[in-house]
C-alpha cells in the first residue's frame, strides 16, 4: 500500500448509476487484480474503498455505482483534480489456483474487478469464461470490453431484456470450468455457492473504517478464524467462507 | 532546537504524540508505512482475558467531521497478545509500549493487568472503563465513581507499573470519576473515549450499525474532549492524557494547553495511516510558531491565564 495524490484522467457515466474514473497513478503497489483503492473525498470523513478493474503502469481504471453520499460526491470529481488515494490495498485473486479453464463471473457492480482479472488469465494463456449478470439491459456495461480481451462471454439479465433471461447461475450449471472467481451481490454468492461444482473465490463488500488493517471494523468470522475483510480479504476462498 | 520531551508518570516520551487504542492494532499495519519509533508511544489494541470477536458488522459510520464505530472491542485475547503480538511488536517498537485493557469484572481487570505487568516492554496500563459499545462491561465501570475506584484500587494491588484510567465523556460529572481514580491510586486517566452516537439509514429506516449506537469520534469531538481535560486537569494532580479527535500538531499544543502532559490521536490514523508521523514531524515547526521551547512548560499553561 502507499499514499498518492492523483490526478484524475476521466470521470464519466457508463450507465444511469455506474461511472468509470481513470486515475493517473504509480501502481508499483497493485499486486493483483480484486485489489482496491481508498479514496479521500472532500467533505467527507472516513475514505472511499473502490475496487480496482484495470491497471497499467501509470494508471488505475475504478467503475463504481452510485449508491450514497460517498460514491455520488465522486460524480462531481472533474478530470484534472486531484485526489488522495491509497492505492494496492487488499488481498486481490490469487489467479494460481485457476486451472486451465477459470470461469468468472461478475454481478452488477462487481463486474469491474473481473476484467482485470480476465486480462491477466488471458495473458498467462487460460481458456477464460466471463458470466456478467445485470438486472436488466439498461445496467449493462463492459460486454463489449471483455469480448475485446478474447474472453468468452455471457450476458444474463433478470428481466430478459438482455442476453439470458435469469441469474447468473443459470448460465454456470451448463458450463464446464476448472475453477470460478466471482465478485456481487450476497444472493448471487449464495446461489452460486449451492451452484459451483468446483472450488472457487468470492470477493466480499463491508464498511470499513481504515481500509488497511488497523481498526477492525469490517471483521468477519471464516473457518479458519476473524478475517480483516480490507486487509486479509476482500477475496476469501470457498473452502473457508462460513455461509 | 525546541524540545517535544515530555514524562508521563515518570516515563520520559520523546514527544507526547500517542497514537489511540483501537486505531493502530499491535503497530504492525503501521511499521509497514513508516519507523513507528518516531512515536512517543503507542496505545495497543484493548485487550481482554478471552478472545472476542466482538460486535457484528457493520461497525463502521460516516458522520460530520468523523465517525462512529462499534467494533466491540475485537483482540485475540491476553494469552494470545503475549504470545503472539508482543513478540512481533517489540521487532518493530522499541520503546516502552502504553497496554490498553478492558473487562467485563473486576478480576478480569486484575487478571490481564497482572500478565501484562509481568512482560517486557511494557510502560504503562491504560485501563479502559469507557468502552461504550460492550455489554456488562467496559463503560458500566467508568460511569460510576466508585466502581471506577473500585477497578483501580484492584489493578493498583497487582502492579508496580503506571496505571492510566480511560474515561467516558458519557457521564454526568467526568470530575467526580477522576478524582475517584486518583484516590484509589491512579497514576493518570486518559480521555476522551468515544461518545455514544447513532446513525439511521433513510432508505431502510433502521440504524446504521449493526449494534445500534457506537462511539464517535473524530475532529467533531475535539471541542468536548477539551473542555473535559481542562475540567479534569483543574481537579487533579495526577497527568491527564488527551484525546478526542487531536488531527494536527497544533490540536496537540491545544490539548497540552487545557492541561494534557500527553496526547493521543485516534481516528486520525484510519482517515491518513501517516497521520501519527506528521504529527510528530509537524510539532516543531507549530511550537516555533507559537514561541514555545519545550512543550513541558506548556502543560496546562491555559489556567494560569484564568
Amino acid at each position: 500500500m502507499d499514499q498518492q495524490f492523483c490526478t484524475i484522467l476521466e470521470n464519466r457515466p457508463l450507465t444511469d448509476l455506474v461511472w468509470q474514473m481513470k486515475l493517473a497513478a504509480d501502481t508499483r503497489s497493485v499486486t493483483a487484480p480484486g485489489q482496491f483503492v481508498n479514496l479521500k473525498l472532500e467533505g467527507l470523513y472516513l475514505r472511499r474503498p473502490i475496487s480496482i478493474c484495470d491497471w497499467d503502469d501509470g494508471s488505475i481504471t475504478l467503475i463504481y455505482k452510485v449508491v450514497g453520499t460517498g460514491t455520488e460526491a465522486m460524480t462531481a470529481l472533474q478530470a484534472g483534480q486531484q485526489i488522495d488515494t491509497l492505492v494496492g490495498l487488499g488481498n486481490g485473486y490469487n489467479l494460481d489456483k485457476s486451472g486451465s479453464a477459470p470461469l468468472l463471473i461478475g454481478g452488477g457492480v462487481g463486474v469491474p474487478p473481473m476484467y482485470g482479472l480476465a486480462k491477466q488469465l488471458l495473458a498467462q494463456g487460460k481458456d477464460v469464461t466471463v458470466i456478467l449478470g445485470f438486472n436488466t439491459r439498461d445496467e449493462l456495461f463492459y460486454e463489449a470490453e471483455f469480448r475485446a480481451l478474447g474472453a468468452r462471454v455471457f450476458v444474463t439479465t433478470v428481466d430478459g431484456s438482455y442476453g439470458t433471461k435469469g441469474f447468473v447461475t443459470d448460465v454456470m450449471k451448463n458450463l464446464p470450468y476448472s475453477y470460478f472467481y466471482t465478485c456481487g451481490p450476497m444472493p448471487m454468492f449464495k446461489a452460486i455457492e449451492k451452484t459451483a461444482v468446483t472450488s472457487g473465490q468470492f470477493s466480499f463488500e463491508e464498511r470499513m473504517g481504515c481500509g488497511f488493517g488497523a481498526c477492525m471494523g469490517c471483521t468477519c468470522k471464516t473457518k479458519y478464524g476473524n478475517k480483516r475483510i480490507c486487509k486479509d480479504g476482500p477475496v476469501l476462498e470457498r473452502e473457508e467462507i462460513v455461509w | 532546537m525546541v524540545d517535544t520531551k515530555v514524562t508521563l508518570c515518570g516515563i520520559g516520551l520523546d514527544n507526547p504524540v500517542i497514537p489511540a487504542s483501537g486505531t493502530f492494532g499491535f503497530g504492525r499495519e503501521f511499521a509497514e508505512l513508516y519507523d513507528i519509533n518516531c512515536l512517543g508511544t503507542f496505545s495497543f489494541k484493548g485487550t481482554t482475558r478471552e478472545p472476542r470477536f466482538g460486535n457484528p458488522t457493520p461497525r463502521i459510520a460516516e458522520c460530520p467531521s468523523g465517525m462512529l464505530n462499534a467494533v466491540g472491542l475485537q483482540n485475540p485475547g491476553v494469552d494470545h497478545v503475549i504470545a503472539e503480538e508482543l513478540p512481533e511488536l517489540r521487532k518493530i517498537f522499541h520503546k516502552p509500549v502504553m497496554a490498553n485493557v478492558s473487562g467485563f469484572s473486576v478480576a478480569e481487570y486484575v487478571e490481564v493487568c497482572e500478565k501484562l505487568d509481568a512482560q517486557e516492554g511494557i510502560g504503562w496500563l491504560e485501563v479502559n472503563v469507557s468502552c461504550p459499545n460492550v455489554h456488562g462491561g467496559g463503560m458500566s465501570f467508568g460511569t460510576c465513581p466508585e466502581a471506577a475506584a473500585e477497578v483501580t484500587r484492584a489493578v493498583r494491588a497487582v502492579t508496580k507499573k503506571p496505571i492510566i484510567i480511560k474515561l467516558s465523556p458519557n457521564v454526568t460529572d467526568i470530575v467526580s470519576i477522576a478524582k475517584a481514580c486518583q484516590d484509589a491510586g491512579a497514576d493518570g486517566v486518559s480521555l476522551i473515549n468515544t461518545l455514544l452516537g447513532m446513525r439511521i439509514n433513510l432508505r431502510t429506516r433502521k440504524p446504521l450499525l449493526a449494534n445500534t449506537t457506537g462511539g464517535y469520534s473524530g475532529p467533531a469531538v475535539f471541542p468536548v474532549a477539551v473542555r473535559m481535560v481542562w475540567q479534569v486537569s483543574k481537579a487533579v494532580s495526577i497527568p491527564v492524557v488527551g484525546m478526542g479527535g487531536v488531527s494536527t500538531a497544533e490540536d496537540v499544543i491545544e490539548m497540552m494547553l487545557a492541561g494534557a502532559t500527553a496526547v493521543e490521536v485516534g481516528a486520525a490514523n484510519l482517515v491518513d495511516p501517516y497521520a501519527s508521523k506528521k504529527i510528530v514531524e509537524a510539532l516543531p515547526q507549530a511550537m516555533g510558531k507559537y514561541g514555545i521551547h519545550s512543550l513541558n512548560e506548556i502543560i496546562g499553561a491555559a489556567h494560569k491565564t484564568n
